[in-house]
């Protein structure tokens, strides 16, 4: 059977019962044309058009560069804090059955479903100096809106379904008998989880991490509101991008636009090798 | 290693799963815990495998009272029908997991884990897999892999739940016999559920037949095949029929007519007989009926005979010679050679 299918992965199709193979490559074909190869081709050509050395100065400018950084550190801090709390609660929701865990479960959703604008605004008064919030931690000395810390509370929000959401489904497969297996061979319940359970969820957090980190990359709504957008400190690359919109500079726009994806498709690619190594270094596919 | 169970009693959200069962288990033997479905089998061996706690009652590993000890504490080997095996682990990493996890103190080195594992994939014929993954071998490589897991711990008891269930019917009897065979040689106390009844009777020293969590009956697969305790037991192992009768002053009579049998206690009964246990009577008393089906099995012809009146009839299955005149419609009469009554 595994033979089989390592030989078959690379026909050009499938014998399958079901028809539409043609029809149905072709419409995902056209379709990622139209919606995402036809605007990223725009923004390569237009970036190209500014040739290399005006390219090379634009996104090596000061602002630009300290832009990504925040942009990019956030994005990778609010992930990995992520993949930490996302898969804590997706244990709970999946090992544990308490009063109001559906509600707790459609909770999770809530950051895919509310504007970001409104999330950016309800944290940024959370977290203000005299939020809620806020005004507890300044007497401690911790400022959270208006510093990157904010970004990352922010991107937390918005990334945490991403990794739930991946890692779920996958954690309700492992079997009972798997940790009772375990356990009967003496494991205790640290060496069950971190030797036995975690391991085998591994793909599923990275493909979390990976979603999670691009839509924090990306993510401008629920940010430009508790960043404080402070140049060199808590502004993030979209946001640069869409003020250079404003002074009708495109080609500073379309360079920052086009680093950002360049960086993002690079970081995606690897963690994509990272899982398929992972995937095969731990049994699921030959 | 001796195991006693004593009136253990589980409860599962108030709907009992065993009632106050008691057994003993002898050290060496190989027993098996046969029934059907919600008999409390896998019940009766998770409680003493630690994996579940019991209500009531108590569980001794020899003199030892085990009952509140957890499964890491038992140091029993247990076997998963789904084999339960790491699949991120290779197969030796798989058999060395229980040597891996002890605390430093008690862990052998690295060199001599590996010639363990590799020792006991050899015992369980797996010699030369062990940089596989469980993803790449067959079923009965995968149960044999978690077998050695099993063994690894040098554990005192082993237990294994339908070790052989989720597996095809030739793998199936080929690891029954290679199963026999390590249990001899390596003598460990060995208890597995089973609610196939051939692979009970061929494999156990002892056969524990259940029902609706009680024991019915603890013995030897002759002593459940040929002296069965109860009309579940009679009915529950092998083929067997039984007829509502009435015994009046030590005579058997079956609606009315005397059956040629002969019983100590007068009243209402069943009697039980296997299809094989009788003989055909020209004449005397018997049980005489037409006869509404015959099948050719093998080396003998089953007759389906219906006995009693039209209204209420009884289908009755005997074994008939080859050359018996059995075809549908003739009249066969016929006498139980062995049987029982229960009131």
């Amino acid at each position: 059977m595994i033979s089989a299918r390592s030989a078959a992965r690379w026909h050009w199709k499938n014998p399958s019962v079901i028809p539409g193979f043609g029809l149905t490559l072709g419409f995902t074909l056209a379709y990622l044309t139209l919606i995402i190869l036809i605007p990223l081709a725009a923004l390569g050509w237009r970036s190209a058009a500014l040739g290399w050395f005006d390219f090379f100065r634009l996104i090596t400018d000061a602002r630009t560069l300290g832009a990504l950084k925040v942009s990019f550190s956030t994005a990778l801090i609010a992930a990995v804090v992520n993949v930490v709390f996302g898969v804590i609660t997706a244990w709970v929701l999946v090992r544990y059955d308490f009063p109001g865990r559906r509600i707790v479960d459609a909770i999770v959703d809530l950051p895919f479903a509310i504007p970001t604008a409104v999330a950016g605004i309800a944290l940024t008064a959370l977290y203000a100096p005299n939020g809620l919030i806020g005004s507890f931690l300044t007497p401690l000395g911790i400022k959270v809106a208006y510093t990157p810390l904010g970004i990352v509370i922010a991107l937390i929000a918005i990334g945490l379904p991403f990794v739930v959401r991946t890692v779920q489904p996958v954690m309700q497969e492992i079997s009972k008998e798997v940790e009772e297996a375990a356990a009967s061979l003496g494991a205790n319940r640290f060496q069950t989880i971190f030797r036995v359970i975690l391991p085998g969820l591994v793909p599923a957090i990275l493909t979390g991490f990976a979603l999670a980190l691009a839509r924090g990359i990306g993510e401008y709504g629920s940010v430009i509101f508790i960043a404080g957008n402070i140049p060199f400190v808590s502004e993030i690359a979209p946001l640069l991008i869409v003020i250079r919109l404003e002074e009708f500079d495109y080609g500073s726009a379309t360079a920052i636009a086009t680093i950002m994806l360049i960086i993002s498709f690079l970081m995606l690619l690897l963690i994509n090798v990272i899982q398929a190594w992972s995937r095969r270094r731990f049994g699921y596919e030959q | 290693m001796e195991i006693r169970v004593e009136k253990i009693r589980k409860e599962f959200d108030l709907y009992p799963a065993l009632h106050d069962v008691s057994l003993d288990i002898k050290s060496g033997e190989l027993i098996a815990l046969l029934g059907p479905s919600g008999s409390g089998k896998t019940t009766l061996l998770r409680l003493i495998a630690g994996l579940e706690q019991p209500t009531q009652g108590r569980i001794f590993f020899g003199n030892e009272d085990a009952s509140y000890k957890s499964v890491r504490e038992r140091n029993v080997g247990f076997v998963f029908q789904h084999y339960a095996l790491f699949r991120h682990m290779t197969v030796a990493e798989n058999v060395a997991f229980g040597l891996t996890v002890r605390p430093k103190a008690q862990r052998p080195p690295k060199a001599e884990i590996r010639r363990r594992a590799l020792e006991l994939l050899d015992m369980v014929q797996l010699s030369g897999l062990e940089k596989r993954f469980p993803n790449q071998l067959s079923g009965g490589q995968r149960q044999r892999v978690a077998l050695a897991r099993a063994m690894a711990i040098e554990p005192k008891v082993l237990l294994l739940d339908e070790p052989f269930g989720a597996l095809d019917a030739k793998v199936r009897k080929e690891l029954r016999r290679w199963l026999r065979e390590f249990h001899d040689r390596t003598g460990h106390t060995t208890v597995f559920v089973t609610h196939d009844q051939e692979e009970a009777l061929e494999l156990a020293d002892r056969v524990v037949v259940m029902s609706q969590g009680k024991i019915e009956q603890v013995g030897s697969s002759d002593d459940v095949y040929d002296r069965p305790n109860s009309p579940f037991v009679f009915s529950f192992i092998g083929e067997s029929a039984n007829l509502p009768v009435t015994v009046e002053g030590g005579a058997v009579f079956f609606h009315g007519a005397p059956t040629g049998l002969s019983a100590q206690r007068d009243g209402a009964a069943r009697l039980f007989f296997r299809p094989q246990d009788v003989s055909l009577a020209d004449e005397g008393p018997g049980f005489t009926g037409p006869v509404t089906a015959s099948r050719r099995l093998a080396g003998t012809r089953i007759a389906e005979v219906e006995l009693g009146s039209s209204e209420e009839p009884c289908h009755v299955e005997i074994e008939v010679p080859l050359d018996a005149a059995a075809s549908n419609g003739s009249v066969l009469s016929f006498r139980p050679t062995r049987w029982k009554l229960f009131y």
